[in-house]
């Protein structure tokens, strides 16, 4: 099933022409500079931008044509709004309730399980312009969800918050991304909170979009924009695989890495076999043609050179693939001479750090 | 301490009061509704029609309506001049503003985030209305209620043109002021006045403890 997105807006200056066929499973994160109008379009997918016109389409069923137009209230989504947007006369419980009575028959997940998911049964009794900025999101979040919706449209529900509560409330965003199998659109212009919770990405810039695909492959992209920032970074799904308990080290094993494919991360917490998502920044890795044997560096994986891009006078983007995983590296100008790289050429990347994206 | 008379007049006042504010909410309602929502170019014009009694002697209002209404007017036989429902005709158009104004000030104050957020939980425009946008202007509707009531027994101009002086129908506590005052009866006045003073305080002083943050208009 999928979302096909075909809409335009012209308001004053701006000007939204959005043409996309995004699949309706897990988390596509809408992404691009403020003003590029990530939230127009989330507000036109749900209904709220009457003066949108063209087609919308999840799966089957049309919500928008030239001649049709569903409002509102008649559109099976969750919409999270950036400020939560509860209501000031219900309390916690009458927020949700509000919800859970006009969700109809259509099969969803149950109060209960809602409000495990996003941590509140302590709030449910509490009046809400007393809640916390991050309960606030989480009862929104759940509030959107007990509609039994068949999207999730999540407007930068992170952005509002400071350090705390969005270490709150991503946790509660992962276990949505596990436990439910409801597709959702993450508006967002923060590459870490990407990173951690998106599988695809729908690029917009001044209301276009850039390009849309599978997080892995748009982040290692040498021709878009987020390959070509100081934050430039690849994203590989790993499964812990073994924990060393001498040196307080975890193993990863990287899917599609192959043998020897592998990376250590310090700390022991996790338990084998969970999966988790590590991020290696371009600047962290370095390239050599022979192995090292006398380094201090653990993480050292064959891999081979895709494609090369300058990237400002004096340094070069280089994309490399371990196996099916790409990374990316960026190196100068003068070390790509001295290696001689070129698309295709064998060699060994040194990462000298990676991180959980957490 | 009150007449008869006195007492018929106090209950005639009290359910053209009655009356003219429930009438007064349930078409005021949806006109305050509307005015608050609106980007019609036409609506300076229309809320300026409906402040117009804030502004016009009420002789005026009550001049054109006694022609309206009169035997000579339009209903002919059917006159309803000197009568109880000309009277809550008359008292609908001179508190209307009382009543409007409070509510579209209220529902302007509603931030549209809310409406919006009911339109994704599957809330129908009209169930929104009644779930979220009457509960959040409950101020502004007391205001209105209070301020629609308190005026309408305070009207003298309008029931005196459209609806005279007849006692247990159209004879309201206004009027029964200036008919002792008319007769020296100064005593019986000031039992009156003194009433409606104190009743009218205690309304508005009802008003403003409830409403500490809400804005009432002004007559």
């Amino acid at each position: 099933m999928s979302l096909e997105v075909c809409l335009r807006l012209s308001r004053g200056d701006f000007e939204l022409a959005v043409e996309a066929c995004l699949p309706a499973r897990g988390v596509t994160a809408i992404f691009g500079p403020s003003g590029c109008g990530k939230t127009t379009l989330l507000r036109a997918i749900a209904g709220l931008e009457p003066q949108v016109c063209g087609r919308l389409k999840l799966g089957d069923e049309t919500w928008q044509d030239t001649d049709y137009f569903l409002l509102p209230h008649q559109r099976p989504v969750g919409y999270v709004f950036q400020h939560a947007v509860l209501f000031p006369h219900l309390s916690v419980r009458g927020n949700l309730d509000f919800a859970r009575r006009r969700s109809g028959d259509g099969p969803g997940p149950g109060f209960d399980e809602v409000v495990e998911l996003a941590g509140i049964d302590h709030l449910l009794s509490r009046a809400t312009p007393n809640l916390s900025g991050g309960e606030r999101q989480r009862v929104a979040l759940a509030r959107a969800l007990l509609t039994a919706p068949r999207l999730l449209l999540l407007d930068e529900p992170l952005a509002a918050l400071d350090r705390q509560a969005k270490a709150e409330l991503m946790p509660c965003l992962e276990r949505l991304h596990e436990s439910l199998s409801i597709p959702v659109l993450y508006v967002s212009h923060a590459i870490d909170e990407v990173a951690r919770l998106a599988d695809q990405l729908l690029l917009l810039a001044d209301g276009r979009v850039e390009a849309s695909g599978p997080l892995v492959e748009m982040l290692t992209r040498l021709d878009l924009t987020l390959a070509g920032s100081e934050e430039a970074l690849a994203v590989i799904e790993a499964t812990v695989s073994a924990i060393d308990t001498d040196y307080h080290l975890t193993r990863l094993a990287f899917a599609g890495g192959g043998q020897g494919r592998e990376l250590w991360l310090p700390g022991d917490r996790l338990p084998v076999g969970r999966k988790v998502r590590l991020a290696v920044h371009a600047r962290d890795v370095s390239l050599t043609l022979q192995p090292p044997t006398q380094s201090s560096i653990l993480n050292i994986i064959p891999v081979r050179v895709d494609a090369l891009s300058p990237s400002g006078p004096a340094q070069t983007l280089v994309r490399l693939r371990a196996g099916e995983v790409p990374l990316l590296a960026r190196v100068t100008r003068k070390s790509e001479a001295a290696l001689g790289l070129h698309a295709g050429q064998a060699l060994f990347a040194q990462v000298k750090s990676v991180s959980l994206v957490e | 301490m009150f007449t008869d008379a006195d007492i018929a007049a106090l209950l005639v006042t009290l359910k053209l009061a009655g009356l003219t504010t429930l009438i007064l909410l349930v078409i005021g309602t949806p006109l305050a509704w509307w005015l608050a929502r609106t980007r019609w170019r036409g609506k300076p014009a229309i809320e300026a029609l409906v402040a117009l009694p804030l502004v016009l002697p009420p002789t005026v209002l009550g001049f054109y309506l006694l022609v309206l209404l009169g035997a000579n007017g339009p209903l002919g036989e059917h006159s309803l001049a000197f009568t109880f429902t000309g009277l809550v005709i008359g008292s609908v158009f001179y508190s209307l503003p009382f009543v409007v104004q409070p509510l579209q000030g209220a529902f302007a104050a509603i931030d549209r985030g809310y409406i919006e957020a009911a339109a994704t939980l599957r809330a129908s425009p009209r169930d929104t209305f009644f779930s979220v946008v009457v509960p959040l202007a409950r101020p502004g509707f007391l205001t209105a209620t209070v301020l629609g009531f308190a005026h309408t027994v305070g009207e003298f101009g309008v029931v005196l043109m459209i609806g005279g002086n007849i006692p247990g129908s159209t004879q309201v506590l206004s009027i029964a002021i200036y008919e002792h005052v008319e007769n020296l009866e100064y005593a019986r006045a000031h039992w009156i006045s003194a009433g409606l003073l104190v009743m009218s305080f205690a309304l508005l002083l009802m008003v403003y403890g409830l409403n500490r943050r809400f804005k009432v208009v002004g007559p």
